[in-house]
């Protein structure tokens, strides 16, 4: 079997100078079938997560799974250490006293589902990623200042080198820059 | 991170001053870590800070060789500067997050220029809180303990007891604002990245980011898990104090066994803590002129949270003394109108409703609320206050037991004294050493306060 080659380059990227710009680009990119592309911008701007076509995340399933681990296991300590594993009786009071245990619980809770919440986010962005292609567009230092970024990758099938750059460039962008590997 | 509301041209006071743009604000932040020459003014502030720091490395490695002793700690006052620094600094720390998540949730968008650093004074703050308590148990090698593990003797901390639920809330509550601080700094992190011209710099800033940037769909987690991160810090804020409470409220010590302790703690704590914000941030703008960033808007905000918040405290002192008389308990009837009035700690008593209560009425006026030396200086009052009313519950409530015969009094040491302005000296060093190496302000979410920020929809409606 034929190994399946490597483009030459991750992608075409084209540089905006502002956020209703970008965001109009994102849009026509996706409406014209692009789907591997991504923006990238100095700041969160609303709804271009949906113009590159990326619309659900798992994140906050993943803290209500951490929450409600964080629950269970805070509560079942509590229950483990004063019910089975060491028993006091203290004037024939009840080993469960629960209200007593909420306030561990309650901090259990929190501590697990912040974990989740921050974890989650930089293991779903597939972050820590020390290196990157778009790294190597040497404008793209100013995706972290006051530029706006869309880049569409070569692994979309429809991407072709020549009609992507013509497509971008009729997007009225500052330029458009090849994203080498 | 919330879009410019239509709201803010009708204040007269912007957020941000204009003729601002992405570019001048990522500069005018980002230059203050990474200017070459360190001000004479930092070196200067840094180095007297470090000086308490000392003294109180020395107030710590006497308490360690001799014992909790040295200080003038007895039986009935058993509990005394320890204590009231530990809860006088949690309480200032709830302010950090109350801007940062509980601001965040309601839309105010004018805590964007102060979240950041009131987060990193709430986890320097909650440092020198932890202190106390890991100190005051005499052995503080043996602290581990104070935490569930596995362990070959079978035992258990006594989870029905407010002084774990104590340990459990504070290390939540610390663990959950570095969370919260970190996760805001990536962005900022990044960017720093990009502006450094220093190898290794870069390099530092580079491992601390991760290889973040700004792809839309990070921004998409990013932003979701910023406000869950909001939504659970919320209720977590306003636990720590409740639970700080529960250690003096589930006692029988008259003046300490009162039901509205939660509610009169938490509002005290977010007083202490824009006081606080405040006596930073008035030095701070002025020193590295940021007075587009922290605008008048903010300084008069604070004032106004602290003037409403200081109103609930003075409701509670004089609920105090209310229900003491109709309670018709004797004892809480001596505490509230003889020990504490009249007894040897008069003048706390009397000084603490003169800061607290009186002096924050000035608030009132807005010229005071927008003359920020007079703003300085009531915050002060305030933290003196604050601090006043904790060593007032704690120590009053003790000195004066049950029988005359138990009575004692209680004499502050120099050890405790050095390791409490000691504390502040770690407190404000850790500020200094912040603000030279990250950035103090948001750089991210102030760009979202400009109007070019919002996407303008034209052939849309």
């Amino acid at each position: 079997m034929k190994a399946k080659q490597k483009p030459p380059f991750y992608g075409l990227m084209a540089e905006f100078h502002d956020p209703t710009a970008l965001l109009a680009a994102a849009q026509k990119a996706t409406d014209s079938g692009y789907t591997k592309l991504d923006a990238y911008t100095p700041f969160p701007i609303h709804g271009l997560n949906e113009a590159v076509g990326f619309k659900k995340t798992w994140l906050s399933t993943i803290v209500l799974c951490g929450g409600i681990a964080g629950a269970l296991g805070g509560f079942g300590m509590q229950y483990f250490a004063s019910v089975i594993h060491y028993p006091l009786n203290i004037g024939g009071r009840p080993l469960n006293s629960w209200p007593a245990f909420i306030p561990i619980t309650f901090e259990v809770t929190v501590l697990l589902a912040a974990f989740s919440a921050v974890v989650g986010m930089i293991m779903l962005n597939g972050l820590p990623l020390p290196y990157h292609p778009v790294f190597n567009v040497k404008s793209f230092q100013f995706a972290s200042r006051d530029q706006f970024f869309l880049c569409i990758e070569s692994e979309d099938p429809l991407f072709e080198l020549g009609e992507t750059r013509r497509f971008l460039q009729s997007l009225n962008p500052i330029e458009v820059n090849d994203v080498p590997w | 991170m919330s879009e410019p509301s239509s709201q803010s041209r009708f204040d007269k006071t912007p957020v941000i001053a204009p003729g601002h743009s992405f570019g001048s604000i990522t500069d005018k932040i980002s230059s203050i870590v990474l200017r070459k020459e360190t001000p004479k003014g930092w070196i200067l502030g840094f180095g007297i800070a470090f000086v308490f720091v000392m003294m109180m490395m020395y107030a710590v490695a006497w308490l360690l060789m001799w014992g909790v002793g040295v200080w003038g700690l007895n039986n009935p006052v058993a509990w005394g500067f320890d204590i009231t620094n530990f809860v006088w600094w949690v309480g200032i720390g709830h302010a950090g997050t109350l801007i940062s998540a509980i601001l965040l949730l309601l839309k105010q968008e004018w805590r964007t220029s102060i979240n950041r650093f009131a987060e990193a004074m709430t986890l320097f703050a909650v440092a020198c809180a932890g202190m106390f308590p890991a100190l005051h148990t005499g052995r503080p090698w043996f602290d581990y303990w104070l935490m569930p593990y596995p362990n070959t003797m079978g035992l258990w901390p006594q989870f029905r007891s407010p002084l774990v639920w104590d340990v459990f809330a504070i290390s939540t509550y610390g663990t959950v604002s570095f969370l919260f601080w970190f996760v805001g700094l990536i962005p900022d992190l990044a960017t720093l990245r990009d502006r450094t011209e220093h190898k290794g710099l870069k390099m530092v800033y580079a491992l601390l980011a991760m290889g973040w940037r700004g792809s839309a769909k990070h921004w998409f987690r990013y932003e979701t898990a910023y406000l869950l991160l909001a939504g659970l810090a919320t209720p977590l804020v306003v636990s720590v104090h409740t639970v700080v409470s529960f250690d003096f409220a589930t006692s029988v010590i008259p003046g300490w066994h009162t039901t509205f302790f939660p509610p009169y703690f938490v509002a005290g704590a977010i007083f202490s803590g824009f006081a606080m914000v405040l006596t930073l941030a008035i030095p701070i703008r002025k020193a590295y002129g940021l007075e587009d960033f922290i605008t008048m808007r903010h300084l008069e905000n604070m004032a106004k949270v602290m003037l409403a918040t200081g109103l609930i405290v003075a409701y509670a002192y004089v609920m105090e003394v209310f229900f003491a008389w109709y309670s018709g308990n004797s004892y809480e009837k001596f505490l509230a109108f003889d020990t504490r009035p009249q007894g040897p700690f008069w003048w706390a008593f009397w000084a603490l409703w003169t800061c607290n209560i009186a002096i924050p009425q000035l608030l009132w006026f807005k010229k005071l609320r927008t003359t920020p030396w007079i703003l300085w200086i009531l915050s002060i009052i305030v933290n003196i206050g604050m601090w006043l009313e904790r060593f007032v519950i704690i120590v009053t409530s003790l000195h004066r037991d049950y029988l005359p015969s138990s009575w004692g009094m209680y004499d502050p040491t120099r050890y405790e004294y050095m390791l409490f302005f000691g504390t502040i000296g770690l407190f404000v060093a850790l500020m200094f050493l912040f603000i030279r190496s990250l950035p103090l302000i948001s750089i991210f979410e102030m760009r979202t306060l400009l109007p070019e920020a919002s996407v303008q929809h034209n052939e849309e409606h």
